[in-house]
């Protein structure tokens, strides 16, 4: 991207530092309730409307108030959708906010605030953001002052700034909208003199295109393919980070017509969500590891009753409480082996907003389909960023239904060729729907009957060969005659797609799971075509390297493995490819 | 309606010879009928245990679901098509022990289910260990010295907790118990019934010569709408009431809240949502 990192790029230091460009990263830190988030939001929309692409993610801590928390924004003139370390222009809002980026505060680095606030930093570019607010009524309006300059740095329309804080502050009358109006314009200001001393070389050319794209987060996403899907229903238990997606289809229940209930545990939500699809609605669980620990029994109800169900598992580090907000992929394992009993089950694991989408509404289909649980598998990265994007093909998104209407003497397990059996709902038409968790025979009634135990269990496995048939075959970036070959999954897909980009190897080509169950066919050949494999994922013990081990036979040659609650940079996979191939060792 | 419209014929049934179920699956086959109700509009939902095998009994849409988690179920059931009349029928282990949480927060929902709580104060399907109900002293393999944990009052619970309707009947008694049953699938909203029932393997103390001694019913003058009255009732020691405690019948019920019925009645499956057109528009919100 821009001209960080460009073609040719080898390894060692330097290869990841450039001057600006086209390609701006900005850190805002402070503590939870300072306002970092009406900052990110103006900037994150203002940016966006002139016409630059945006990325934003962010990292905090489990607390309502103070501790440090920080939004990452990326613009730039063409896409930009990965975590990158560098920063350019770092914004802490108090003491110890530097210290809490790290390394990530670098030579190229400029620090901007109050030196009031911060103290003697070096090389700090001093903005009275709380004495200006002051003068204009309150601290409230250091937050758009600050916003004001970054805007005035990267040139952004002044115009659409205005128009952006009249829409934000217009309930709050023409007073409060005024002054606003004028923090921003003096910040502005502010920004364009420090981009005329040359503190900032940057410009990025706006694409006017862009301005009217969306800005989406995986959480929005993951909820807004849940309705083209059809979901009219959701029960779950709030936890972070899957929380957006209740909290999202509560806010459109009344436009979507979507039952909404907040279960008294995840218990209750997961064998809500069984229970509304029995009874012809099409539910949706949201919940992290903690949570979906406590659904694991009603997933093997799911199971054996072959009831559709679609789980959005949003990932967060454990075991137990583990890192409550950070992120992690390591719930592979537990969605694969969640509940006891053998059945058929899918896996996603979306690798970009627009994945969030289509693979939510595929799941509910999926489900419906072939009567399984089916997981969307994100994780607290994934549904906490957000990027612009074109407009979605919801003509292509229909809901599809398979219930049928029931006759006298309907049997719910009817035994066929394929495993699956007409599935009908109470209430519609003349036959009864009778399904147990126990053991059953066609009408649905308990037995012990050995002959039927096993004819069940095989009819039941047997659409493991349907669910394969409708297999999501993994994305291969880069060349065919690859020597090496990254494998990833889930939401790292930017992530190694740009480090794979500014590492300008052609002999590295990059493969991206977003079904990671059923292993996809044609995966083994892929692998083995890899002279090195090398499996990048963000957990301890390389738990989709291991499957795809146990599914294929082929083994990756080195693992990179993160695991510290945050996500990988660009720059972080870059170096650890690197290393791997040119160091040979286990990186 | 035909009397016989829920009967299975011949079948086996797993519970032991005598067994108080048997007069609770007798009363619920002519009750429904009794009641116009079709087994087609029907489903039973239950939990695990020998009660919790009741709707496999009775020709009826059900969902026999997991141990403890029939609530849960039944409220999705409903509020997912409230045209249905929905049962959630189990034993005391599983309504009361596994799936207490539920039974709390499903009577402050109150969604328009009828709940049967089989109570033999023991649990049978696991071979006589003491249940939520068991009294002080109850002897089991399990509960060597005497069972040690008060109690558990689910009228009392349910009257603190405004369930908006809260009766006990007894097996011993099936007139009463049809009587009380077709009042409480009636009501619309919660409705908990909880029924004195012998287990005549497992529970060698309450027998239904016990239950015979220590019950009595409610009288006429009781005035289920007053609370506190109710609650008295609910915490007497000695001889149980049975009969009607408590009704809170102006509460709204869940699918009430849920909104979807406001204006189209249909239950979710017959309006399939197509959210195409929706979705672009909110689409451009989202600049």
């Amino acid at each position: 991207m821009g001209k960080r990192g460009g073609k040719g790029a080898r390894c060692g230091p330097g290869a990841m530092t450039s001057t600006l460009a086209d390609d701006f990263s900005i850190v805002l830190c402070g503590e939870a309730g300072q306002g970092i988030q009406t900052v990110e939001e103006a900037l994150t929309r203002v940016l966006k409307r002139t016409g630059f692409h945006v990325f934003a993610t962010k990292e905090y801590m489990s607390r309502i108030r103070g501790g440090n928390n920080s939004t990452a924004i990326r613009v730039s003139s063409r896409r930009v959708r990965a975590l990158v370390d560098a920063i350019d222009l770092l914004v802490p809002l108090q003491e110890g906010a530097i210290e809490h980026m790290g390394a990530r505060v670098a030579k190229g680095t400029v620090i901007m605030g109050e030196r009031g606030v911060l103290g003697d930093v070096p090389g700090l570019v001093d903005v009275p953001l709380t004495e200006m607010a002051k003068e204009l009524g309150g601290p409230v309006y250091s937050n758009i002052i600050a916003a004001g300059v970054i805007c005035g740095i990267l040139r952004a329309d002044p115009a659409i700034l205005e128009a952006y804080l009249r829409e934000r502050f217009g309930k709050k009358g023409e007073d409060i909208v005024s002054k606003n109006l004028e923090a921003a314009r003096r910040g502005y200001a502010i920004g364009g003199g420090l981009l005329a001393k040359g503190t900032f070389k940057v410009a990025i050319p706006p694409d006017p295109s862009v301005g009217e794209e969306s800005l989406i987060s995986g959480a929005d996403a993951v909820a807004m393919g849940a309705l083209a899907g059809g979901c009219n229903f959701i029960a779950s238990y709030p936890m972070s980070p899957s929380t957006g997606v209740l909290t999202f289809l509560a806010q459109h229940a009344r436009e979507f017509d979507v039952v909404v209930e907040q279960a008294e545990d995840e218990i209750a939500a997961m064998n809500m969500g069984i229970g509304a699809w029995y009874a012809g609605a099409r539910a949706i669980v949201s919940t992290s590891g903690g949570g979906f620990a406590l659904m694991v029994e009603g997933t093997s109800l799911a199971g054996m009753l072959e009831s559709p169900m679609v789980i959005h598992l949003a990932q967060r580090p454990g075991p137990a409480t583990g890192l409550p907000t950070r992120t992690e992929q390591g719930d592979l394992d537990l969605a694969l082996h969640a509940g006891h009993g053998a059945f058929p089950r899918i896996i996603y694991a979306p690798g970009s907003i627009e994945d969030a989408v289509l693979l939510t509404h595929r799941a509910f289909n999926q489900a419906d389909k072939h009567q399984v649980p089916v997981f969307v598998l994100t994780d607290q990265y994934l549904i906490d960023s957000y990027y612009n994007l074109p407009d979605i093909d919801w003509d292509a998104l229909r809901a599809e239904t398979h219930v049928t209407r029931t006759a006298k003497g309907y049997k719910r397990y009817a035994l066929t060729g394929s495993g699956l059996s007409p599935r009908g709902i109470p209430g519609w038409g003349e036959g009864l729907v009778m399904v147990d968790s126990d053991e059953h025979d066609e009408e649905g009634h308990i037995t012990e009957d050995p002959g039927v135990r096993t004819s069940m269990v095989d009819k039941r496995l047997r659409k493991g060969a349907l669910v394969l048939g409708d297999s999501l075959g993994p994305e291969l970036v880069g060349a065919k005659d690859y020597e090496t070959l990254l494998v990833g999954w889930g939401s790292t897909y930017h992530v190694i797609r740009e480090a794979l980009e500014r590492l300008g190897r052609p002999s590295v080509s990059f493969l991206h799971f977003k079904q990671v169950w059923p292993i996809p066919p044609g995966t083994e050949a892929m692998l083995r075509r890899a002279k090195r494999v090398i499996a990048i994922e963000g957990n301890p013990t390389g738990q989709f390297a291991r499957l795809l081990k146990l599914e294929t036979g082929v083994d990756a040659h080195h693992r990179v493995l993160k695991y510290s609650g945050r996500q990988f940079s660009v720059e972080e996979v870059a170096r650890a490819v690197c290393d791997a191939i040119d160091g040979g060792g286990d990186a | 309606m035909d009397r016989t419209a829920y009967d299975m014929g011949r079948i086996d049934i797993a519970w032991c010879p005598g067994c108080g179920d048997f007069a609770i699956l007798k009363t619920l086959k002519e009750a429904l009928p009794e009641l116009d109700i079709p087994p087609e509009r029907v489903v039973f939902v239950s939990g695990i245990g020998q009660a919790a095998k009741f709707p496999h009994y009775l020709r009826c849409n059900f969902f026999n679901g997991l141990h403890g988690r029939a609530l849960p179920p039944a409220t999705a059931i409903k509020a997912s098509n409230p045209g249905m009349w929905v049962i959630a029928e189990s034993g005391d282990g599983d309504m009361y022990g596994e799936g207490g949480n539920h039974l709390l927060h499903t009577i402050r929902r109150n969604p328009d289910i009828t709940n049967i709580v089989h109570n033999n104060m023991v649990y049978g399907l696991t071979k006589g260990q003491a249940s939520p109900t068991s009294m002080l002293g109850f002897r089991t393999p399990v509960q060597v010295e005497g069972a040690s944990s008060e109690p558990f009052n689910p009228i009392a619970l349910a009257i603190a907790l405004d369930a908006s309707f809260v009766a006990r009947a007894s097996a011993g008694d099936p007139k009463q118990l049809k009587e009380i049953v077709k009042r409480a699938i009636r009501h619309r909203g919660y409705a908990l019934v909880d029924v004195f029932q012998c287990c005549v393997t497992y529970n060698k103390v309450n027998t239904y010569e016990w239950f015979k001694q220590n019950t009595y019913y409610l009288e006429e003058s009781h005035d289920p709408t007053d609370r506190v009255a109710a609650f008295k009732r609910a915490i007497e020691r000695g001889k149980l009431p049975l009969g009607v405690f408590y009704t809170s019948p102006d509460r709204p019920t869940f699918e009430d809240s849920v909104g979807v019925y406001r204006e189209d009645k249909r239950p979710l499956h017959g309006r399939m949502p197509d959210r195409r057109e929706a979705l672009k528009m909110f689409m451009r919100t989202l600049k």
